[in-house]
């Protein structure tokens, strides 16, 4: 089974860089959550209610939907705070943040389970610095109608209704979807990403990147 | 068709997604479209009634309107079910934003299995639909809407129609999902060209060929349904149901600003001294108690009287809302003219544009609604057992200096000798309420009524009550009203005449000086008393 691997790209300012990359990744993970399952005899199992919460971008004039979970808005902050953190402030730039929905397959002893990504998203971003307030406010509108092709390009990914994982057992749910969270179960996931500056340093940034997760399962 | 190979739970379980998946589908378009944010939980046990395992509160009106517009068929081949959103500016001018196509073609997909997947993908198609409302440009008008316009939608059951939406309209695809018996599509055709073309006039003349044009005049649907406003909810049994909403919606703020209720009040102020004139005061008096229910500017009919006599379900958790939707003269300086119309009912025939109105069932749900709804008006307007179906038509007409030059000596005379003064609260003394002989006042208390003509009325746009012309239009000089939320044409005629210190109405003055004087012994009495500490602070400051 071949990975999907679908890229997009944004230029942003300096301090709209959270609010884009929270737009796109909240709504690829809209469509990649469910609800909790709940398994019942003989094999079946019933599913957990989705809410949605629309949220306004300050920096941005634009809104965008996501799901109604704490746990998960936190765990995607975090990633794209140190993402951010990793872009410096105030600088130009270049990175790539990427969620990677992966599988879990089982290995024997000694060696770890193995992670097969079945579809990755790739956001490449431009941080620019803009002169004077007037830009800004261009800027602000013109990285919301952006921001709307790049929804829309979502959106017409995920109804191409390509390869999803099978609905799996209770005894592999842990393998296929991410069950710590209280209140939704989105598909295992994970975000990585890389800050163009220099060829060394993005390459080790992954690596560590890698590593990290790795050892993390 | 493919009927054949389904089996007959199949079949059943499959006409039932499609029924479930176009109701809301109309509910997450419309709900997009209330002009606030949506906010519903996630719920770690299934409650066996979120139909396709997502959160999408039903609001009864849009599922009746859905309904009916559906009359017990499905979308299928060559059946489409259509939302359209269009938008209504204060003026009258109205405009068709999008329409929201649910489609079925004959490409089936014959080995898909009902129960699981094309469940799971409608499930999927909706959470995209969540997304794309946001996206599309009428959604940031509807997050806008207030006092210049209204978003209303319609929904409509048979061919599609995009003439609408003007040159170079543009479609977006939301998803497709196939079904042993079609593929279901679901997408959006959204104007581009935002530019007016009408211009209506406020008299009801017939419009000129060629230049005016009315999108509401011909409607060649048998079944049509007629336009909703966006921006309303049901009382009584939905608030209920709507718990969870809003729930929420007290978790997410509302971003909506409120309008000016001091431009509507002092239209009414200006339009009952108008009437004073010219009609009895029994009359005046009976018509003051039925401005209460109304909530929008609209002819009743256009929304239904049901829904615009729920002052209470509009959505916004500001009241001052409600009195967004009232009609409001704004720039154009003109009075409204109260009418009362019918009850709703009888009120369909008026326009020709619209349809009927709701259903008899749906009035007896009003009332408790409009009094809770009327709280919100309460400091200005108090509702008396208004029936939530007596709305009012506003028309718009230009006057100019309505109420400058009417002599002082013929309203003090109207005053004293009218024969049913008993029930004329003070409000209607005109000298005391001429603009041109006393500046506006801040709300008085001593009577409900009164307090409705006085209350807020002192700020406004249009200024006729101080000078004597009227203002057409405002714009300031140097000032963009592009980047800002609130441009400087709108702060001034907001702030314009900011109502009267209480401490120099003649009134409060004269009344605390008569209370002054009754309480002074005892003051007296009371600074003898303490004679002595007096002394000491005295001493302590020399």
């Amino acid at each position: 089974m071949n990975c999907r691997s679908e890229a997009l790209e944004v230029s942003v300012e300096g301090r709209q860089v959270d609010e884009a990359m929270l737009a796109l990744l909240h709504t690829i993970l809209l469509h990649r959550s469910t609800g909790k399952f709940h398994y019942k005899k003989e094999g079946t199992y019933s599913i957990g209610t989705v809410g949605t919460q629309d949220i306004d971008c300050d920096f941005i004039d634009f809104s965008f939907v996501r799901v109604s979970s704490d746990e998960l808005d936190r765990a995607i902050r975090k990633a794209v705070g140190e993402f951010k953190d990793a872009m410096g402030n105030g600088m130009d730039g270049m990175g790539q943040i990427s969620l990677e929905f992966y599988q879990k397959k089982k290995s024997r002893w000694p060696f770890s389970d193995e992670c097969i990504p079945w579809e990755v998203w790739s956001i490449k971003v431009n941080v620019v610095n803009l002169a004077n307030e007037q830009e800004r406010q261009i800027c602000r509108e013109k990285v919301g109608e952006k921001l709307g092709e790049k929804v829309i390009n979502i959106v017409e990914v995920i109804n191409r209704h390509e390869y999803l994982p099978k609905m799996p057992t209770q005894s592999e749910v842990d393998n296929v979807f991410d069950t710590s969270l209280k209140d939704v179960q989105p598909y295992l996931y994970k975000i990585t990403f890389q800050i163009t500056d220099t060829l060394g340093s993005s390459v080790s940034t992954t690596m560590r990147r890698l590593i990290k997760d790795t050892l993390a399962l | 068709m493919m009927d054949s190979d389904l089996s007959p739970q199949d079949k059943k379980d499959l006409d039932k997604f499609i029924k479930f998946f176009a109701l809301k589908t109309v509910q997450v378009i419309v709900q997009a479209r209330l002009g606030e944010k949506v906010c519903t939980r996630s719920l770690s046990s299934p409650t066996g009634s979120d139909w396709f395992n997502l959160a999408i509160k039903d609001i009864p009106e849009v599922t009746h309107e859905a309904k009916k517009a559906l009359s017990g068929q499905l979308p299928g081949i060559g059946r489409s079910m259509c939302v359209e959103i269009s938008l209504k500016t204060s003026e009258g001018d109205s405009m068709e934003l999008e329409t929201w196509c649910l489609e079925m073609n004959e490409k089936c997909d014959k080995d898909i299995k009902v129960s699981y997947t094309v469940y799971n993908r409608l499930s999927l198609l909706l959470k995209s639909l969540l997304a794309i409302t946001r996206v599309t440009p009428a959604y940031k008008l509807s997050r806008k809407q207030g006092h210049d316009y209204v978003i209303l939608y319609r929904i409509y059951f048979g061919e599609v129609q995009l003439t609408g939406l003007g040159e170079g309209f543009q479609t977006v695809r939301v998803g497709v999902v196939g079904t042993p018996i079609g593929t279901i599509t679901l997408s959006c055709a959204y104007r581009t060209n935002l530019a007016f073309m009408s211009t209506r006039q406020f008299e009801r003349t017939a419009p000129i060929m060629g230049i005016i044009i009315d999108h509401f005049v011909e409607r060649p649907f048998g079944n049509m349904g007629h336009m909703r406003p966006c921006n309303y909810r049901a009382p009584g049994e939905d608030e209920g149901a709507y718990n969870g909403v809003e729930d929420s919606q007290e978790v997410c703020t509302t971003s909506f600003s409120t309008s000016p209720p001091s431009q509507l009040f002092l239209s009414f102020l200006l339009f009952s001294l108008f009437l004073t004139f010219t009609l009895s005061l029994p009359l005046l008096f009976f018509l003051s108690q039925l401005y209460c229910s109304r909530l929008s500017y609209q002819p009743p009919v256009l929304v239904g009287a049901a829904d615009f006599c729920h002052p209470s379900t509009l959505n916004a958790a500001n009241p001052h809302q409600v009195t967004t939707q009232m009609g409001i003269p704004g720039k154009e300086g003109g009075v409204p003219q109260q009418v009362p119309v019918q009850p709703c009912h009888g009120a369909q025939a008026e326009h020709g544009r619209v349809s009927s109105c709701p259903p008899a069932d749906h009035v007896p749900a009003t009332p408790s609604s409009s009094g809770e709804g009327a709280e919100t008006l309460s400091r200005s307007i108090e509702v008396k057992g208004v029936s939530p179906c007596d709305v009012l038509e506003t028309t718009f007409t230009r006057k100019v200096g309505a109420f400058v030059n009417k002599p002082g000596t013929q309203v003090t005379t109207a005053s004293l000798d009218l024969p049913f003064a008993a029930f004329a609260p003070r409000a209607y003394d005109l000298e005391e309420n001429d603009p041109m002989v006393q500046p506006p006042e801040s709300p008085a208390t001593s009577s409900p009524l009164q307090g409705s003509l006085h209350s807020q009325g002192s700020g406004e746009s249009g200024g006729p009550a101080q000078d004597d012309f009227v203002m057409v239009d405002f714009k300031p000089a140097f000032s963009k009203d592009d980047l800002l939320p609130m441009d400087l044409g709108t702060f001034y005629r907001e702030f314009q005449n900011p109502p009267q210190l209480a401490s120099l109405t003649i009134d409060v003055s004269s009344q605390s000086m008569a209370e002054d004087l009754d309480s002074l012994p005892e003051k007296l009495a009371v600074y003898e008393k303490n004679i002595d500490e007096f002394d000491a602070f005295v001493d302590t400051l020399q």
